[in-house]
């Protein structure tokens, strides 16, 4: 049997759970055995109209009001309870942060070693994954031994599908004997204050300045592009060690992952720890007075220049277009 | 207050990573070596600690020889002692590389040595296991937070906070603990001139661990497929206005 971890918003799974469930599917038709799920927290019931799509049998549910929270230990003790009764081959969940946490929390309790980031699956003995190293810059093929398989699957690693036939899925709870002890840690939510920015992994248009951009001022014209796209300002790794920018204005391995239409890349290299956290963007726009640097031979577009005479003329060019007047033709 | 740092020895790597020709290694002829990032900034938060409460703090990594430039780098920042477990070029999987850093502890403990606060990076930029902090604390029976980017200390609590989708999230320990921390927890200073000669004398204890198979194997590595791809240049510094323009149209941003 297949276990798969899913994590919820009141019995709606998350996108990254989805293609969990996509990926466990076809796993458990590979493998000629069942597909089941576990899903903690409130409402965690009301899953199973969707899980019904997706091939799943059973839908465990662990009934314990303390699991209401997010408990990273006590999840991982639940999903270790029921991983010992109902003896799955196979557990996956996402490589969220909680997903990640609560497989690993699992892993020590079960005795087992897990692979994390992994982009397939080919069971059979021995049993084999693709994980994504350097933040998918690099791919790892490895075995995975132990007698129950424990892997989180890589975001986006596959595009999440419904099946077109439906499952009877039969919902089992069960109250896992919890000790005080897996509550030492807590997450709570944190009531946050509406800025009113549009945040870097959401916007259309992201306009990233590197070292090229020349100084902290410099950022001033990505801004008044971002403002007139109305897009976010993002920037380098270097930018964030030169103490430019703040690291919430971070994209890549160690930052934020941006997933817009377009990003404008300003005197940024294109280092590969970079372009993991812009894999995502439809199209790449670079400015950069080096016509061999890397980030231009992975653009769409390319401007070959300083940064700012290139921002002066197309901001004055975007201005002008806002306001109404004609484009001037290009030359 | 007493704070252990884990850190892990990852090439610089920059533009593109070419392998060796078994496929088992990055080929790293040309390359640099650095601590991985999200551990910068736990060697900058121990020191930061440390000035702040008074106490010690001790960095440990899991490595060849060749990691003590690390160690040193951690030194030159503010770490006063340095512990290399000293490996064989053998691959380390997670199981692996937690158990020796778990006997490590405990070898510390019992010779007085304890820790109020363990600290790791999130995941190793480099073969990003995402669970080596985690297997120590649950080893060592300690409460753990992971992916944390904020740390407060009073009363011999942590408060921490993690980031989310939406916001923040924190929660609360009780020390000792276990923390795995993210880039963007601080700005990690450089080193001062005097801090790395003062690193370059300073003693590196070692202990040799004992490898063992933890369950996952690395069989080879390889390179993700690149799309084939062109790039359309569009001008050259103030004549590419209007063609931007036409770009962003095209693609209905203005």
């Amino acid at each position: 049997m297949v276990l798969a971890f899913i994590e919820h918003v009141a019995g709606a799974p998350t996108m990254l759970s989805l293609e969990v469930l996509t990926m466990a599917n076809r796993l458990a038709g590979e493998m000629g055995t069942q597909l089941e799920a576990i899903a903690i927290g409130p409402n965690a019931a009301a899953a199973t109209g969707i899980l019904s799509s997706y091939g799943v049998s059973t839908l465990h549910v662990a009934d314990d009001g303390r699991l209401a929270d997010y408990a990273p230990a006590a999840w991982a003790h639940a999903i270790a309870e029921l991983v010992r009764e109902v003896d799955p081959d196979v557990v996956i969940g996402t490589a969220s942060d909680r997903g990640g946490e609560v497989m690993a929390h699992v892993a020590t309790r079960m005795k087992l070693p897990m692979a994390a980031n992994c982009t397939e699956i080919a069971p059979g003995d021995p049993f084999t994954v693709i994980r994504q190293r350097w933040g998918g810059s690099l791919l790892e093929e490895a075995h995975l031994k132990g007698t129950i398989k424990l892997l989180t699957l890589a975001p986006h690693a596959l595009t999440a599908a419904a099946s077109p036939s439906r499952t009877e899925v039969t919902t089992h709870a069960f109250s896992p004997a919890l000790d005080d002890k897996d509550f030492r840690v807590r997450l709570q939510p944190q009531v946050e204050v509406d800025t009113g920015k549009i945040s870097l992994a959401q916007a259309r248009v992201v306009v990233g300045g590197g070292r090229g951009v020349g100084s902290a001022e410099g950022f001033a014209a990505l801004e008044e592009l971002a403002g007139l796209l109305g897009g976010a300002v993002g920037c380098s790794r270097a930018v964030t060690s030169l103490g430019w920018r703040p690291h919430s204005d971070q994209v890549g391995q160690t930052g934020t992952r941006i997933a817009p239409d377009l990003y404008i890349a300003c005197g940024i290299s294109g280092a590969i720890q970079h372009m993991v956290g812009c894999r995502a963007a439809k199209h790449i726009l670079a400015i950069n007075t080096d016509a061999g640097a890397p980030i231009v031979a992975q653009a769409d577009y390319a401007v070959i220049g300083d940064v700012q005479k290139v921002l002066a003329a197309v901001n004055a060019e975007v201005r002008r277009v806002k306001a109404g007047e004609p484009s001037r033709s290009p030359a | 207050m007493n704070v252990l740092v884990c850190v892990k020895r990852v090439p610089a790597t920059a533009g593109q990573i070419t392998l060796t020709a078994d496929a088992q290694d990055i080929d790293t002829r040309y390359l640099g070596f650095t601590i991985s990032p999200h551990e910068e900034c736990a060697v900058e938060e121990a020191v930061r600690m440390i000035e702040a409460h008074g106490g010690s703090t001790t960095v440990l990594t899991l490595g060849p020889e060749a990691a003590t430039d690390q160690l040193r780098d951690a030194m030159a920042l503010g770490i006063e002692r340095a512990i290399l477990l000293q490996s064989d070029g053998r691959e380390w999987d997670p199981v692996a590389t937690a158990s020796a850093i778990v006997e490590a502890i405990e070898a510390e403990g019992a010779a007085g040595r304890s820790y109020d606060l363990v600290l790791f990076g999130n995941e190793s930029a480099d073969s990003a296991g995402y669970q080596v902090g985690v297997r120590v604390a649950d080893a060592l029976d300690l409460p753990c937070a992971t992916g944390i980017k904020a740390i407060e200390l009073s009363d011999g609590r942590a408060t921490v906070r993690r980031q989310t989708e939406s916001g923040w999230e924190s929660a609360e320990l009780a020390l000792p603990a276990v923390v795995t921390v993210k880039e963007g927890l601080n700005l990690p200073r450089y080193p001062s001139l005097p801090g790395r000669l003062k690193a370059k004398k300073k003693e590196v204890e070692r202990i040799t661990p004992q490898w063992r198979d933890g369950g996952l194997e690395k069989v080879r590595l390889k390179l993700p497929v690149q799309a084939e791809h062109t790039v359309e240049i569009l001008g050259k510094n103030g004549d590419a206005g209007a063609q931007l323009v036409e770009v962003f149209q095209r693609l209905r941003l203005l």
